[in-house]
């Protein structure tokens, strides 16, 4: 059942999907640190909220008391079923040591400098058609026009999968992990996007091709064939991770420069700025949020962790703590200390992290190309979405 | 200046490539290591400190200042 009460205590009854959470969680964050830096609530099974860098790093490096078996901040409810489809999880992410090791070299080199730099050139042309499509008419939605279809796209093609499907990939992964309130359609969604890989994996054995997903089918693990069920997924974490996450960093950096028009001229006319500035807008602005499921009770910071209970991995509130950025508040374009963590830290840093980079650099080059001047249009609504990722679903701009 | 990357540490963020690419290489698989013996030539020793500011998990050492 969704739970809709309102928040009185935030750190004994907090709420990831409460609204003034999702339009606002930098002050819940500052509020927190000062008063209850591990906040605390039932909603959902038991969960924790660290909201300091400090503490965020600690517990992802503990792998020990920390596992990745449940890495979803939403929890599925209901019955699970008998015969689990995905026997092995969405490995490497939601494993731990040893198949984690394992899955996690099958995939990281199709995400290596050298790979992404040659997806580089079909993500401008990208960019650069979906500006075609609004550039005349002065405004455009730059979450739902822009930045949502880039990274679906680039997905698809390094899966091998038909970018014509970009709509349906969408939907799915929003329902799994955006309208996580909704049981029914986050299974529809989960049951639609197996049943495809299936499908998709069952034609590779036939006919491969020169894709992640063929090549993960044709290799080896440990020595030995793939199993269908660890393709199955890997296929599903590489679309589920590598779509909402980068799209909502791309459009919040978006939002940002909508507002900051300043921002949006030094990045226009100054290119080497843009690496320091990328890193910038991921600290401020880091769309994502784990979570790590407690082994044996522990206490942590005082806070008594009973086995099972959920651990949010707040990698977006350790970005904003003023222990460990100055002014974390201020977006500095350049600045030349930043050890953010919005790919995580430790073992399960972001397999993508490189691909995620290069997209948000060429959407926000593309953009600015051709649109260096933009703001909010007056009036209109910015939607945010919230949760395991947060970001702008609707970002109504217009520009000269 | 001579630096290194230590691989226990390094989890492949590839911050240190980004910001220095002639001081550091990055495998396959991620993971990164000083360029050669580690010797920054001395117009690039900010790149390097600049790194070593910026590595998330603290895996960039200055072996000889």
């Amino acid at each position: 059942m969704t739970d809709v009460r309102p928040v009185a205590d935030w750190a004994s009854d907090f709420d990831v999907l409460a609204q003034e959470y999702v339009n606002d969680p930098f002050s819940v964050w500052d509020r927190l640190r000062g008063e209850c830096p591990v906040a605390h609530t039932d909603r959902r099974g038991s969960t924790w909220l660290p909201t300091t860098y400090r503490d965020v790093v600690d517990l992802a490096h503990d792998i020990d008391h920390f596992s990745s078996i449940d890495i979803i901040v939403i929890p599925f409810e209901g019955e699970p079923p008998e015969e689990p489809v995905l026997l092995y999880g969405i490995p490497p992410i939601s494993a731990d040591p040893p198949l984690h090791t394992s899955t996690r070299r099958m995939i990281l080199p199709w995400f290596s400098h050298r790979k992404v730099d040659s997806y580089e050139e079909m993500t401008r042309a990208l960019c650069a058609r979906l500006v075609d499509e609004f550039v005349e008419t002065g405004r455009a939605d730059a979450a739902a026009d822009y930045a949502q279809q880039i990274p679906v796209r680039v997905i698809a093609h390094i899966l091998g999968v038909p970018a014509e499907m970009a709509d349906t990939f969408t939907g799915w992964v929003r329902a799994v992990l955006e309208f996580a309130d909704d049981m029914e359609g986050r299974r529809e969604a989960f049951e639609g996007l197996v049943t495809f890989f299936i499908e998709e994996i069952e034609k590779r054995k036939v006919t491969p091709g020169d894709d992640l997903l063929s090549e993960l089918l044709h290799g080896e693990l440990d020595g030995q064939p793939v199993e269908d069920s660890l393709v199955l997924g890997v296929a599903a974490l590489v679309l589920i991770a590598g779509v909402d996450t980068t799209w909502s960093a791309i459009g919040s950096s978006l939002w940002h420069l909508a507002t900051h028009p300043e921002d949006a001229k030094t990045l226009a006319s100054d290119p080497e700025a843009m690496p320091l500035a990328i890193e910038e807008l991921l600290r401020a602005y880091s769309p994502v949020t784990m979570a790590r499921m407690v082994t044996q009770d522990v206490e942590f910071q005082g806070c008594p962790m009973k086995a099972g209970d959920k651990v949010l991995m707040n990698f977006p509130a350790a970005n904003r703590d003023p222990e460990a950025f100055d002014d974390p508040d201020q977006v500095i374009l350049d600045r030349a200390q930043n050890r953010h963590v919005a790919f995580g830290s430790g073992i399960h840093r972001c397999a993508g992290s490189n691909l995620a980079r290069m997209e948000m650099r060429v959407a926000i080059e593309e953009w600015l190309k051709r649109i260096p001047d933009f703001r909010i249009e007056e009036g209109a609504e910015v939607t945010w979405a919230g949760g395991q990722v947060r970001g702008p679903r609707n970002l109504p701009v217009v520009f000269p | 200046m001579k630096i290194s990357v230590d691989p226990e540490k390094c989890t492949g963020h590839a911050r240190c490539y980004g910001l220095a690419p002639d001081l550091f290489t990055v495998d396959d698989y991620g993971l990164s290591s000083a360029v050669g013996d580690g010797s920054v030539p001395p117009e690039l020793e900010d790149k390097a400190r600049l790194a070593i500011a910026n590595c998330p998990e603290y895996a960039i050492e200055v072996v000889e200042e």
